[in-house]
């Protein structure tokens, strides 16, 4: 499998792509080279320059650096929001795909319901009378991810509970855990993996756009839907601060889009949507 | 669907009183600004009675319920002092008609492009429209609305930033909201397209000497558009929980700058009210998308 992901040349750039980032979002926080709040009111809304390559922003704090800092933000939280969210969408699609009857239609209405928000509405919600941070967010919008996944589960876990290994597994005495722990769930959480990791992108941009409204995390957390959102108040004089975070969530959110599109060509060749580059 | 509604309408009331500290508490200090200290416990329980904040949470939502659904009412405004119901009727038009002229550049935009890049299939403009569609997925929303604005705005000064009323007003705002449904549709128009192209009865129209126009208007866009029917339901939904950031980056008056403002103004009965509007829009397109994909494919039937 790994052959075929790294004949793909879209595949292999995004997943270096991807390391860096984690490099980075895990290595910044460490080395603490320089702090991405420190204000320099004489270095205000500067334009790119050696010193600053990306520019300052209205409180001259230093736009790449702060760029690096919300790369740990958003890359955690997202990380946070689709263990979460699968762990429970799995467990959920699971048993209620595996026992059906009152069990299913019960679990099947509640996803139902779930999906019927529209997710960033939702989200909004939650966090207006939560209120913000990070355990917050991550709560959130696991809340909004988590039904998707299920209904995915619940689908792949009807079809292969009907296989003879199921059923064979069922006559030796296999307790119902045990049938779900080693046989439905490895055989169908990759299927539901691959739409996660498609989602990384759809979290991290509703956590830029939560935060872009004022709904998040506190101001000292760097965090690029909030920087931009600050930044737009100076738009006229420095679009600087406003371009460069935009892009930055575009560059990521494509990065997983291709990781994870790719993904999904390569385990199901039917529904093929081809290369990138 | 009057199940999911009513579970719709439930979860939504108990989530938005299940606040720390008791509702009447949070509304009475947001009431009194500043004077948060000083707000006594007699104005308290005059300010609960007002609202009928002390009845149990269940009898509070049956109130709601009943008054929502018989007599149109869904409580006062704290900040507005007004009825909700008229700020919602207010508001309501805004977000259709920019919903409406997004889901319009959308379609035509997606459609169109998706039919062009499956016929040059593999040559450079497949590749670059499709290049084009990982951007337009990949985008947020807000940004590009800030980009266009800073463009055609600031830069260009051919539209106003900002602003409610006429067409010029309505460009910006519809076209960043539009961009990502857009990219989505075309995609998959392309896909299927594609599909629909390599069919035995493709193969037929064009041995009988039917030219592409006639091939693709009679024969393929029916049938491919299938597809494109379901993504359209989906990107209707993303569109509505779009339109919340959208209105609040061009200032539209619609219901989800409304729902905005109201979060930060902690006016339950509106966040309460929009949210149950903006999900109801959501399952009526879910049902007007169904009735269309009848249409499209006789073989369906609900029964």
């Amino acid at each position: 499998m790994t052959g075929k992901i790294f004949r793909r040349k879209d595949m292999t750039i995004s997943i270096l792509l991807l390391a860096l980032l984690v490099v980075v979002a895990i290595s910044y926080p460490l080395l603490a080279l320089s702090d991405p709040n420190a204000i320099d009111l004489t270095n205000k809304n500067l334009a790119p320059s050696a010193e600053h390559p990306l520019g300052t922003d209205y409180l001259g704090r230093d736009i790449l650096n702060r760029l690096a800092a919300g790369t740990t933000t958003s890359l955690s939280i997202a990380a946070g929001v689709s263990a979460i969210s699968l762990f429970v969408g799995v467990l959920i699609g699971c048993i209620s795909g595996y026992y059906g009857g009152i069990i299913d239609e019960t679990l099947s209405r509640i996803i139902d319901i779930f999906l019927s928000f529209p997710g960033i509405v939702f989200a909004l919600a939650i966090m207006g009378f939560l209120g913000g941070g990070v355990i917050n967010l991550i709560l959130a919008l696991s809340v909004v991810h988590w039904a998707k996944y299920a209904r995915l589960m619940r689908g792949q876990v009807l079809s292969i509970k009907e296989n003879e290994y199921v059923l064979s597994a069922k006559i030796i005495g296999a307790g119902d855990f045990h049938i779900m722990r080693k046989h439905l769930i490895p055989n169908s959480v990759a299927t539901v993996i691959i739409l996660a990791t498609i989602d990384i992108g759809h979290v991290l941009l509703s956590i830029a756009a939560l935060n872009f409204l004022g709904i998040g995390l506190p101001a000292d957390i760097p965090e690029w839907g909030a920087m931009l959102s600050a930044g737009k108040e100076f738009m006229r004089t420095s679009p600087y601060q406003t371009i460069f975070p935009g892009m930055a969530i575009t560059m990521v959110v494509i990065i997983f889009s291709i990781i994870g599109e790719g993904l999904r060509d390569i385990f199901d060749p039917n529904d093929t949507g081809g290369e990138y580059l | 669907m009057a199940i999911t509604l009513f579970a719709v309408f439930a979860l939504t009331f108990f989530l938005m009183n299940v606040v720390p500290g008791g509702t009447s508490e949070m509304i009475l200090k947001h009431t009194f600004i500043g004077l948060e200290e000083s707000a006594t416990q007699e104005q308290l329980a005059q300010f609960s009675e007002i609202y009928n904040l002390n009845d149990p949470l269940y009898i509070q939502f049956i109130d709601w319920l009943k008054g929502g659904i018989f007599e149109g009412d869904l409580g006062m405004s704290f900040v507005y002092h007004k009825p909700v119901l008229d700020l919602l009727l207010l508001r309501l038009p805004a977000t259709i008609i920019l919903a409406l002229s997004s889901m319009a550049i959308a379609v035509v935009g997606g459609v169109s492009l998706g039919i062009y890049a499956a016929l040059k299939e593999n040559k450079t403009a497949d590749h670059l429209l499709r290049f084009l569609t990982l951007f337009g997925v990949s985008m947020p929303g807000f940004w590009v609305g800030l980009i266009l604005i800073l463009i055609f705005s600031v830069y260009l000064k051919m539209v106003p930033v900002a602003g409610y009323g006429s067409l010029e007003n309505l460009i910006l705002p519809a076209f960043a909201l539009s961009i990502h449904s857009l990219a989505s549709i075309m995609r998959i128009t392309r896909t299927s397209m594609l599909e629909t192209l390599g069919q035995d009865y493709i193969k037929f129209a064009t041995s009988k000497g039917l030219s592409v126009n006639k091939i693709i208007s009679r024969h393929a866009l029916k049938n491919a558009m299938l597809p494109v029917v379901t993504v359209l339901g989906f990107q209707m939904g993303a569109m509505l929980g779009g339109s919340v950031i959208i209105e609040t980056v061009f200032a539209w008056p619609g219901i989800g700058s409304l729902l905005v403002n109201s979060i930060f103004a902690r006016d339950l009965y509106v966040v309460q009210a929009c949210i149950i509007v903006i999900v109801f829009l959501f399952l009526i397109v879910n049902f007007i998308v169904d009735l269309v994909y009848i249409y499209l494919d006789p073989r369906i039937r609900y029964g």
